[in-house]
Formats: C-alpha cells, structure tokens, sequence
C-alpha cells in the first residue's frame, strides 16, 4: 500500500508548488515598502522647478503615488485611467523618473494631467528609496501615510476594483471618499 | 564567423562601458565587483546587477558606488538594498523565519535521504544473501 501512497503524495506535492509556482508573475517582486510609512523625499516639482514636491503632501489623506516616465510606453496605456480616476476626486501624485523636463510637460500638455503634481527625478534617486524597479508602478497610500499596497505593471479598471477598492474601504468611512463609488466601485 | 567576430567585438564594447565605472583604489573596486555580483537585480530577473543593463541595476550600481565613498559596509549596503527591494535582491538571503525553509530544507532532504537509505540497507541486510544460504 505504501509503495503507491509514497509516490503519489510526492506527485501532488511537486504538482500543487509547480501549479501555484508557474502562475505567478516573476515580474511581481513583494515589496518590503508595504505596511511602511512613506519613505522620506524632497524633489523639485516638475512644472514649476522653483516648488518642491515631497512626503508632506501625502500627510494626512488617502492617495496614489504613481511612477512614470515619458519613456515608457505602458505608462501612456495607463495614462487615461489615471485621468479618470483624477476626474473622480482622487489624489494622485506624480514620480516622473529618469526623464527630461520638457518632454515630461510636453507629455502632461498633450495627454492632460492626472497629477496633483509631479516630482521630477532624473536620477531616479527618490525612485530607489520607493524601490522602484521600473514604470508604471503605483502605491496606495493610506491616511496615517503608510503605503499599502504596491502595483507594478499599469493600473486598469479591473486591477482598481479587485485590488485598490477593497483597501480603499478599509480606509475610509464612504462620507469622505467620494471616488470610492465614482470609478467602478459599486 | 563575421557574426562571431561582431559578437565579440560587441562584448568588449559593453564591458569597456561598464570598466568606467570603477574605483581608483584597487581595494575598493574589489569590493565593489564581489558586492555587484552578489545583488540581484530586481527587474531582470536572475541577473546580477553588475551584469544586467536594465536602467534600475545602473541606479543601483551607482548607488553601491556613492555608499562604498561614504565607507559603508558591505552589511549596511545590503541593508541599504534589502530594505528597498526585499531579500529578493540578495543572492544569498540572510537567515530569517521567512527563510529558514529556503536554508533549512536542503538538510532536511538530506535527513529524509538518509533515512529512506538506512531502511532499505536494513531491509537488505536483514534478508540472507545467496553466499550466506545453506548449501
């Protein structure tokens, strides 16, 4: 009896890690950044470079710190989601990494601008601190200015819904939310 | 065969670009190349940093860079790293509960090994071998 039990529990075992294993996206690394406060960062605002943006405009409310780039190419596949998520009440504020200053307000002046405003980090200094690995990234930032959630790869409807609102409403009493039910979130 | 040539030429090249950035003290740059090989970088999955040509491994060269000038220690570089990107940028992962399985499980493989081996030689050694039967 044994002799059949053996090899089929070893089977199932290998078949339950390499099911589970294989559908995993490898480009989806944890970051360590999430259920930490917001990492410290004073960047000069990409609009106007005497203005700096930094963790203090995150203090104290619910919002999305997103990472892009006029460089990158799913970040302009994103860009419209962004926008309605900014037309529904949503704070978003802005990483542009590794990027120039007049192609990166070219880029908002063409395709509109979803940002409360946007650091400008040409070294990807402030990037590095975030852990940023590449653009579109996105964290959710929670009120007590913790980072609770991380998405790498563009943020759509369906990633809003299943990953973002769910967090959202642990967030905050429906009253002060407005975007909570304005995009998808029925 | 001028393919081959080309490919040559071509790796020359792009360690000629990575030769530049480099330490005038020979101490450090070793330090450096050992650190850059033993980081992982995040983005291109199993390539080192030192080897990959992602833009985040070329931030991250130059911040291992800037930290070995301020005199930090390998340790505190790796802190540095891991508490940016995770344990996931350490080829060699420090001994933590989350990875006391990846650490651990070779020797308890080995231990299950050992006892199915010991069983069987048992098993073996209990019945009589052709030599030992009666004539």
């Amino acid at each position: 009896m044994l002799r059949y039990i053996v090899p089929l529990a070893i089977f199932v075992v290998i078949g339950v890690s390499l099911f589970f294993g294989l559908g995993r996206n490898p480009n989806n690394v944890p970051s360590p950044l999430v259920g930490k406060p917001v990492p410290d960062f004073s960047l000069p605002d990409l609009e106007d470079p005497a203005a700096t943006v930094s963790s203090t405009d995150l203090a104290g409310r619910v919002a999305l710190v997103n990472v892009w780039g006029t460089w990158c190419v799913e970040c302009r596949h994103e860009h419209a989601f962004l926008l309605e998520l900014a037309r529904a009440g949503v704070p978003i504020l802005g990483l542009n990494v590794k990027d120039e200053r007049v192609a990166a307000n070219r880029w908002l002046a063409q395709l509109g601008n979803p940002y409360v405003s946007s650091g400008f980090d040409p070294e990807g200094k402030a990037a590095i601190d975030w852990g940023v690995t590449g653009a579109p990234e996105t964290f959710l930032i929670g009120r007590e200015g913790t980072i609770l959630h991380k998405h790498i790869s563009p943020l759509t409807p369906f990633v809003w819904q299943r990953d973002f609102i769910p967090l959202l409403r642990e967030q905050c009493a429906s009253a002060d939310c407005p975007f909570l039910t304005a995009v998808g979130g029925r | 065969m001028i393919r081959l040539a080309a490919l040559c030429f071509f790796c020359l090249w792009c360690n000629a670009g990575f030769a530049q950035e480099s330490f005038d003290d020979p101490a450090l740059d070793e330090r450096y190349r050992s650190l850059i090989h033993e980081i992982r970088c995040p983005k291109c999955l199993n390539e080192s940093i030192a080897e990959s040509k992602a833009p985040v491994a070329a931030d991250l060269r130059r911040e291992v860079r800037r930290l070995i000038g301020e005199g930090a220690s390998d340790d505190e570089i790796k802190t540095f790293l891991s508490s940016r990107y995770g344990d996931f940028v350490l080829y060699r992962p420090r001994l933590t509960p989350a990875t006391w399985v990846l650490w651990g499980g070779p020797f308890i493989f080995l231990a299950i090994g050992g006892l199915v081996f010991w069983r069987i030689l048992k098993k073996r050694g209990d019945q009589p071998m052709d030599e030992d039967l009666p004539a």
